[in-house]
């Protein structure tokens, strides 16, 4: 991908927490781009750092933690480097973000319509009241909310868990952001009421032309929506590439292993390939690559080793030596 | 099947009373949580119970293990009614039914030690002495992938899929028949889970159980169920055959579940269509079929007429008038893997297996 191509570059990014034994690195060294007005899917599982780097573009980085070294590029503008004052600025206008939890995410003392204007009232002082609940009864409407004009003056007890994610998206999207990070916005859903919300995304995508980021841990959710993937594990990028790439041409190990054990609705299979272990802790990361106490192909190199991105074909990277496996096992294709 | 049935419920309904009023409070309405279901499940099976939230499937499965008392039908135990058994016979009864919950993080007591945690079912029920009992949660732990120096440890020192192996070596201390797994990988990370799963299969096949298995994931269902039911608001719409339910399902609902779930394939992108509507609440359940609120091939019949469960097929029931008229749908057509994906796969299974001695798959 070229540079002109994407509209957020993070280079070489590192979040770390201060700990009695030194610094310990919940996202380290990840670079990665987000295609402009394309969505870009951040797949890995609890622990591997998705949420502090979604929360590091945001300059949300909870005390006492900080970024250490890298930059967060938005167009030109590093935010990384912005002040808070700055940084709130561009929160909400440029950056907005959804929670996984649209229960806790809403405040329940609140009218929506309160809600909804507060957000619009902090990047816009001018707007008379009336200008901004025709603005907030807009955006209801935008996001497929049914009689938005009495949904305005309830509160979030009132609505279901997947109109309250409308609410947010409304909410996020009330001031027409360029790049919209999305935290496992279905996980807390049901499965048909995640179908409606992902519908709605992608078509508030296409009227808006933005950005997505598109954090999550269902594979499923992934295939469906992005065009361009990454893969974390340990605080790290293991691989990127397109939908197609990861699903079809796998090539971390870690990768494998995961689309080996996700079940399959037109499978039916007596055991599902798993992965032994689980993923260690920020501060015992293996030495060498951090998935080989865990990976079946891993070598004496790989303990030793840091494995780097390395390109296997045009825009497809992994962090793996043993890859492509076949060849390493030299086993016929 | 000829065998009777190990556990059984017939027309059981859980309605709970709401109130208004402070000091002459007065009935106004009722949330029909269950309303009226029943099923059968045999020995050695895995029933699957599936729904979205808030359909029933958790208050059924309490039922029928008697944690909460059914408003109105029945529930048979071995051929017995334990619908209201009390005292001793329903300390036996539960015995032989256990249960494991979904949130491992929730269910097992912090101040519990690991080998605590699994003996105090057995201590319930008197069974063993203090030496036994030791011996028996070291053989559980082996059976749950767990290590014996586990025993001394406390829950918050385990991660949430070797909490959930905890629950599991608790639940099966007292030699049940059936297990309840309410949700019991749902809140685990994929790799984990796919491990849960495989656990849970490995412990069916060596000890002979049976499971009514909660779950809101057909996908995980799909490999773990003999037979599916499916709830919506209360009821059960269609029971059959795993394999039948996802080749051929009968009711929209089971159609729009199945439509739902997106696939882990980009080819097959934009493949899922949503439901409409929002689902009803349990506190004014629509007259008629209780799906004709949102269900795409609605007639005026579906309002006025409340269609029963009825059999379509040898060993698959349907809750529609129209289940008959139902073009084909098959979630099982098509898609998979990708071939080098495949490859891949393959390889990696293989060499998984050839390192496995060395490796304990505890999580």
């Amino acid at each position: 991908m070229s540079m002109s191509d994407s509209l957020l570059r993070i280079e070489d990014l590192r979040t770390v927490f201060r700990s009695s034994n030194g610094d310990i690195a919940a996202v380290d060294g990840v670079t990665l781009e987000v295609p402009r007005g394309k969505t870009l899917g951040i797949v890995g599982e609890s622990g591997c750092g998705k949420s502090m780097l979604s929360l590091s573009i945001m300059g949300l980085v909870p005390r006492p933690g900080r970024i250490a070294q890298g930059r967060v590029l938005l167009e030109e503008q590093d935010l990384a480097s912005l002040s808070p004052a700055g940084m709130r600025a561009v929160r909400g206008a440029e950056i907005a973000m959804i929670f996984q939890e649209p229960m806790t995410s809403l405040n329940p003392v609140h009218s929506i319509g309160d809600q909804l204007t507060e957000a619009m009232r902090a990047h816009d002082a001018k707007a008379s009241k009336a200008e901004l609940k025709e603005r907030a009864i807009e955006a209801l409407r935008r996001v497929r909310i049914p009689s938005p004009e009495r949904r305005f003056s309830e509160y979030p007890h009132q609505l279901s868990g997947g109109m309250r994610q409308r609410v947010m998206i409304a909410m996020a999207l009330s001031c027409k952001p360029r790049l919209l990070i999305a935290d496992e916005p279905t996980t807390a859903l049901d499965v048909t009421v995640q179908a409606q919300i992902l519908d709605l995304l992608r078509d508030l995508q296409a009227e808006t032309g933005m950005s997505v980021i598109l954090i999550t841990h269902d594979l499923g959710v992934v295939a469906e929506m992005a065009d361009e993937v990454a893969v974390m594990y340990a605080g790290r990028v293991v691989e990127r590439g397109t939908a197609k790439d990861i699903f079809e041409d796998p090539q971390h190990p870690y990768t494998i292993g995961l689309l080996g054990s996700i079940p399959r609705i037109e499978e039916d299979r007596d055991r599902l390939l798993s992965i032994d272990g689980s993923v260690p802790p920020p501060f015992a990361f293996p030495k060498g690559c951090r998935f080989n106490p865990r990976c079946p192909f891993a070598i004496r190199a790989c303990t030793e080793i840091d494995p780097p991105l390395r390109e296997l074909s045009p825009g497809h990277r992994a962090a793996c030596i043993r890859a492509p496996v076949e060849l390493a096992l030299d086993i016929a294709a | 099947m000829k065998e009777p049935a190990l556990l059984e419920a017939i027309g059981v309904a859980k309605h709970y009373p709401v109130k208004k009023g402070l000091l002459f409070a007065r009935q106004v309405g009722a949330v029909r949580a269950v309303d009226g279901v029943s099923f059968a499940l045999h020995r050695g099976e895995t029933l699957a119970l599936v729904g979205e939230s808030g359909c029933g499937k958790s208050t059924t499965a309490r039922l029928v293990m008697r944690l909460i008392e059914p408003s109105s039908g029945d529930v048979i135990f071995k051929g017995e009614n334990v619908t209201n058994v009390g005292g001793a016979k329903l300390r036996a009864l539960r015995r032989h039914l256990q249960i494991v919950f979904q949130d491992p993080y929730a269910s097992l007591n912090p101040r519990l030690t690991v080998a605590d945690a699994i003996a105090e079912p057995m201590t319930v029920h008197g069974i063993g002495d203090a030496a036994s009992r030791r011996e028996r949660v070291q053989e559980l732990l082996r059976l749950t992938g767990l290590r014996p120096f586990h025993a001394d440890r406390y829950p918050h020192e385990f991660s949430g899929g070797q909490r959930q192996r905890i629950g599991i070596a608790r639940a099966l201390a007292v030699e049940p028949e059936v297990v309840v797994c309410d949700e019991p990988v749902s809140a685990l990370d994929v790799s984990i889970q796919a491990q849960v799963v495989n656990l849970l299969g490995d412990l069916q096949q060596r000890l002979g159980l049976s499971y009514l298995f909660i779950a809101h994931d057909l996908a995980v269902v799909k490999h773990v169920a003999d037979r599916v039911a499916v709830m919506y608001l209360g009821r059960i719409v269609e029971v059959a055959a795993k394999h039948e339910l996802f080749s051929n399902p009968r009711h929209p609902y089971t159609r729009a579940l199945l439509a739902a779930i997106p696939r882990p394939d980009p080819s097959r992108r934009g493949s899922v269509t949503p439901l409409g509507g929002d689902l009803p609440s349990p506190l004014a359940v629509p007259p008629g079929c209780r799906f004709h609120t949102r269900c795409p091939v609605a007639q005026a019949k579906c309002k006025e007429l409340d269609p029963p469960l009825r059999e379509i097929a040898p060993g698959h029931t349907a809750a529609c008038h129209f289940a008959e008229d139902l073009p084909r749908f098959n979630a099982e057509a098509d898609g998979g893997v990708a071939p080098v994906a495949q490859l891949r796969l393959a390889a990696y299974a293989a060499a998984r297996a050839a390192r496995a001695p060395a490796v304990v798959p505890a999580g």
